[in-house]
């Protein structure tokens, strides 16, 4: 068995990359599969927050690279799962420390004993967007049905089918319902129609992310969260397994205005 | 959308605004160059054939992740030299 690589990224920040690797992560190792995250936002990293590590960090991944530390004393064990790992990005350095080779060194030592190396990419398609995607078996790109961050996911689309990296699958992020309902916000399949890629989720606005991510404790763990079920699924899709897309639909009537008002759906 | 003044919808805003965006970012054309482009063609067809330039439409049209360029170019004077 051979890991397989994943990449995360978007060209536009905030639109949750970072969310997304913490909870596709915790899903996989709900599921069993052993992980290994790596923070690849060298200089700017947040991985280690949202999963709630970063009181462990002893080595980062330029500590690696230099011959600091062994690649197993960079891998932080996660605090739920024995076989989730994240290697943290160095906070005091810049994305030159890191080249493409480095990552697809990296990676390479990895992959005999996972299931899945999951990069978190910065934004941007400078240098550490190119050192993230080295590696990568496969892209996820992370956008919002939103005008800047399609159109920056749609030039990140652009630039990996350049670097023969492939088609990657999209995630939608943040989706609202409501807003799409009253015509307010592009719907997922307005963003599909433009960006002309394959979906692999969409994940519906929900509080519980900022909770979770306030925690560190990604939403996925929540059996209630809808933003946790879409991940999960997402996680479903990723071991190749066919899972229907999740029912967004408003309902209509008292029960769906009751439902809006409280904030469930 | 509104009864009243029909105004597009922000969704329809969106997605309009979105696929000429797109567009130009894809083939990485301005409108000013797509303008040059339209005239050099206008003047090379009418080396063969009589054309009216100002009905002439040029376009960019997606399908998927597919770019292609579109010229609606109608003839000038052809009903009437059938006519004739």
């Amino acid at each position: 068995m051979t890991a397989q690589v994943i990449t995360v990224t978007s060209g536009k920040g905030g639109v949750g990359k970072t969310t997304a690797v913490a909870n596709l992560a915790n899903a996989l190792a709900m599921d069993g599969k052993r992980v290994v995250c790596i923070d690849g936002d060298i200089g700017l990293r947040n991985l280690d927050v949202v999963m709630g590590l970063e009181n462990r960090i002893v080595y980062d991944i330029v500590d690696v690279i230099e011959g600091r530390c062994k690649l197993r004393q960079a891998m932080i064990r996660d605090k739920h799962y024995p076989e989730l790992y994240l290697i943290p990005a160095a906070q005091t350095r810049d994305k030159n420390a890191v080249s493409p080779s480095d990552m697809v060194r990296i990676c390479a030592d990895l992959r005999p004993d996972a299931d899945f190396v999951i990069i978190d990419s910065p934004a941007g398609i400078e240098r550490g967007f190119r050192n993230s995607i080295a590696a990568a078996d496969r892209v996820l790109v992370v956008t919002n049905p939103e005008v800047s961050a399609v159109r920056d996911a749609d030039r990140v689309v652009g630039i990996l089918e350049a670097e023969e990296k492939g088609t990657p699958s999209l995630i939608i992020n943040r989706l609202n319902p409501v807003l799409v309902k009253n015509n307010d916000m592009l719907s997922a399949e307005d963003v599909l129609d433009l960006l002309g890629i394959q979906l692999i989720g969409i994940v519906p606005e929900d509080e519980s992310v900022i909770i979770g991510s306030n925690r560190g404790a990604p939403v996925v763990a929540d059996a209630k969260s809808r933003a946790g079920q879409a991940f999960r699924n997402i996680s479903k899709r990723l071991q190749g397994q066919d899972v229907p897309f999740m029912d967004l639909d408003v309902q209509n009537g008292l029960w769906g205005a009751i439902q809006r008002f409280t904030g469930r759906k | 959308m509104s009864w009243f003044t029909r105004k597009p919808s922000a969704a329809e805003s969106a997605k309009e605004r979105l696929q000429l965006v797109l567009i130009h970012d894809r083939t990485d054309l301005t409108p000013a160059e797509l303008e040059a482009l339209k005239d050099d063609l206008i003047k090379a067809i009418s080396r063969h054939i009589d054309i009216d330039p100002s009905a002439v439409q040029i376009g960019l049209e997606r399908a998927g992740r597919e770019q292609r360029l579109v010229a609606d170019i109608p003839l000038k004077g052809v009903a009437r030299r059938r006519a004739g």
